[in-house]
């Protein structure tokens, strides 16, 4: 057991996986040298530039590349730089690694992962802080999950490369160095499809991924002060979502306030509280509420525009102290 | 970030480059009392990727240095204090100040009678008349809390007066309902209010009382319980104990009963079958190294199950003397938190108040307990046909059946019954 930060825990699950089977490699814009934000530093000295594979500027032919490898028995993981790149290899991602599986009868599989860093740092402006997991969540045929803490980001990557199906891999910049955990050195997996109960309370549910989580951890220790219990979930999976962890989670307070970085239109947030109001009306005891970024198109560069978009701990605590009195 | 009386700022590290969370200082360019510019530089930031001048953010005064050079600072904290010019006001924009904090008491609607989905349901669950509760949300709306308390309440309230709130006695349990966290919410609508007769006495539940229930409440609703019976001859163990009880009793001072023997045998079978001795967790069955052993203690009222730490490392002796310890110290409520925490299997010495057989419930997260029942003289066949009076005594084992099966268990009371019938009058208690 050690103490690893995320981005170390992301390195440790593909660099394992790697060494367990001669099929997995990665692929990416700089990868060889590490990549931009040193995911897969000093794995080329390790496995050689065969299986630390550099590739153009170009996203769709990075994952294009690693359809054909999984098509001839390969598990590639593939590294896009920034999420907010992702978009020209939405094609490849929606309508061939999708439908692989469904196209053929169940003759093919696509098992690629594709790595996909996400989320604003601060500073990163339009183009380094974007959340597109509401473009490719609810595509059937897509796994999706987006951990909170070293461990189920080691354990999530290795569940996600030994998955048969094209995984999309949600890691939080932010999270990279900023959070860190025991991580076991021996080989686990965190399953994918399930979420995972962070805190017990029972006066608020708030439910969330990604680094929103560490945000309603923190905002939950202050609101104890105040006599107000929260329950936190932590997704760790977004597609399929773990519809019994979520009801459960509802049953145990009644309030139920989901927050995340991705706009509040359209995100996964919607779809949860859709879900609640389906299956566990007769639970519910105030408004589902949503605490999100609003419909801007995008985090801006200006540190003011910045701390208007992003949820932080204060804003957060106000959200959920709302939720608690309402 | 601005302290309104004396109008200092602070001016934080900021975000320098993607992936970076520290910087550290390199240089000081102005020092406490300098006036400095918007944007003229303050001093210079060391980082891994970047070195850069920072500018100041105001107008204003140096104040203080709060970070001095060499020194690492994280992103977003302070590194000194400017003190803006008069003319300038403060701004204080702070969104996590809500309209609705601010103005919590003033002008709310009254939404005493608006109900939620929740409310309604557990009203009609419980049969009640939601007009007699009392709403502690917003605009006196009634909330889940408030019903469960109410219903739990009314076990309490005399029967004669109808239910009529004053508002300080709700406070007070509707405050007492929210630390009772851990009751778990199906157990407190277990009992509807208006099962009681008038002449039924009621008992308030103490704190241990509900300890005891919400724990018992866990082990039967979180383990699949299954049960296993053995009768062992305990004939040459009670003749053990009659050879040594006196001079015991003149040597330590205590008096010497059957359990340490029998103790002493049950935690011997833990260790040939440690699996016994293990937890059941989401995805593993967690098998702990070391034998703490939770001994059940009953007095009129309760029951506890201070634990004896590493009872495998305890000889018979070393087993009675902690016992009686524990067993004094739990009658005169002398044990401590820690004395109670860290079993890793129980035993009940039930034949202590004259069972025959019993059933117990696990005590959670453990996986098996244990009883030891009555010692009854009663004629036996035993070898060659012949019948004899011995002293039998039944073992009752309830196992989680998660984690284990009838065929270990069985390999397991066996083996405690082997060890219970091998003692003899040489065998050694020291």
């Amino acid at each position: 057991m050690a103490i690893l930060t995320y981005l170390e825990a992301i390195r440790a699950g593909m660099s394992e996986e790697m060494q367990r089977d001669e099929g997995v490699f990665v692929l990416g814009e700089d990868v060889g040298k590490g990549g931009v934000l040193n995911a897969t530093k000093g794995m080329r000295d390790r496995f050689g530039e065969r299986r630390v594979l550099d590739t153009p500027l170009s996203e769709s032919a990075i994952v294009g590349v690693a359809i054909g490898a999984a098509m001839v028995g390969m598990r590639p993981i593939a590294e896009i730089q920034f999420a907010d790149f992702i978009f020209p290899a939405t094609n490849q991602i929606i309508s061939e690694a999708a439908k692989i599986r469904y196209r053929s009868n169940n003759d093919w599989f696509c098992p690629i992962v594709i790595r996909v860093p996400y989320g604003a740092t601060g500073g990163g402006g339009l183009y380094h802080s974007q959340c597109p997991e509401s473009v490719f969540f609810g595509t059937p045929g897509l796994k999706i999950v987006a951990p909170s803490t070293a461990y189920d980001a080691k354990g999530l990557l290795k569940a996600s490369v030994r998955d048969d199906d094209p995984v999309l891999y949600f890691e939080h910049k932010k999270c990279y160095l900023y959070i860190s955990d025991d991580v076991p050195d021996e080989d686990y997996t965190v399953p994918i499809g399930k979420a995972a109960v962070k805190r017990e309370g029972d006066d608020i549910t708030v439910i969330a991924y990604g680094m929103a989580v560490h945000l309603a951890l923190k905002a939950a220790e202050q609101l104890e002060k105040e006599g107000i219990s929260v329950h936190v979930l932590d997704l760790r999976t977004l597609h399929p979502l773990d519809q019994s962890a979520i009801f459960e989670a509802t049953a145990k307070t009644g309030r139920i306030l989901i927050v995340h970085e991705d706009n509040k239109t359209g995100g996964i947030g919607a779809e949860i509280a859709a879900i609640i109001a389906e299956h566990l009306l007769y639970q519910l005891d105030a408004p589902i509420l949503r605490f999100c970024p609003p419909d801007v198109p995008a985090v801006g560069m200006a540190p003011t525009l910045e701390k208007f978009f992003l949820p932080n701990v204060d804003t957060l605590k106000e959200a959920m102290r709302r939720l608690a009195e309402m | 970030m601005h302290n309104e009386e004396e109008r200092l700022s602070e001016v934080t590290i900021p975000h320098l480059a993607e992936s970076l969370v520290s910087a550290t200082l390199g240089r000081w360019l102005k020092e406490p009392g300098d006036y400095v510019k918007e944007y003229e530089v303050l001093c210079e930031l060391n980082t891994d990727k970047v070195n850069v001048e920072m500018p100041s953010p105001m107008e204003g005064t140096l104040i203080r240095i709060l970070v001095q050079e060499g020194e690492t600072a994280d992103v977003g904290a302070p590194i000194c204090l400017i003190r803006e010019p008069e003319a300038q006001t403060p701004i204080v924009s702070d969104p996590s100040k809500s309209i609705v904090t601010e103005g919590r008491y003033r002008d709310e609607p009254d939404l005493s009678t608006r109900y939620s989905p929740a409310v309604m349901r557990l009203a009609e669950e419980h049969r009640i008349d939601l007009r007699k509760v009392k709403g502690t949300s917003l605009g006196g709306r009634i909330n889940r809390k408030d019903v469960l308390a109410y219903v739990r309440d009314g076990m309490n309230i005399q029967p004669a007066t109808p239910p009529e709130y004053s508002a300080g006695k709700n406070e007070v349990i509707a405050a007492g309902f929210t630390k009772a966290t851990s009751v778990p919410a199906a157990q407190e609508r277990k009992e509807p209010a208006s099962s009681r007769g008038p002449d039924d006495q009621l008992l308030p539940v103490t704190p241990v009382r509900k300890l005891i229930a919400t724990r018992m409440h866990q082990s039967v609703s979180e383990i699949p319980h299954a049960w296993l019976t053995i009768e062992a001859d305990v004939s040459h163990l009670v003749d053990l104990q009659q050879k040594w009880k006196d001079r015991f009793a003149e040597k330590e001072g205590i008096r010497l009963t059957v359990t340490p023997f029998v103790l002493k045998a049950v935690v011997n079978a833990i260790k040939d079958y440690p699996i016994l001795n293990s937890t059941w967790s989401t995805d593993n069955i967690i098998i702990k190294k070391e034998i703490h052993v939770s001994i059940a203690i009953g007095s009129e009222e309760s029951v506890v199950t201070p634990v004896i730490r590493n009872a495998d490392r305890k000889t018979i002796a070393g087993l009675a003397i902690e016992l009686d310890d524990l067993v004094k110290r739990a009658r005169s409520g002398k044990l401590t938190i820690s004395d109670m925490q860290g079993g890793t299997f129980t035993f009940n010495n039930t034949g202590a108040f004259g069972s025959l057989q019993s059933f117990p419930l696990i005590n959670y997260p453990q996986a098996a307990i244990i009883t030891f029942e009555t010692i009854v003289r009663k004629p036996v066949v035993i070898q060659r046909d012949m019948i004899a009076i011995r002293s039998m005594a039944n073992l009752c084992l309830s196992l989680d059946h998660r984690i284990l099966d009838g065929v270990v268990c069985g390999h397991f009371m066996r083996r405690v019954k082997q060890y219970l019938e091998r003692y003899d009058q040489e065998t050694v208690i020291y």
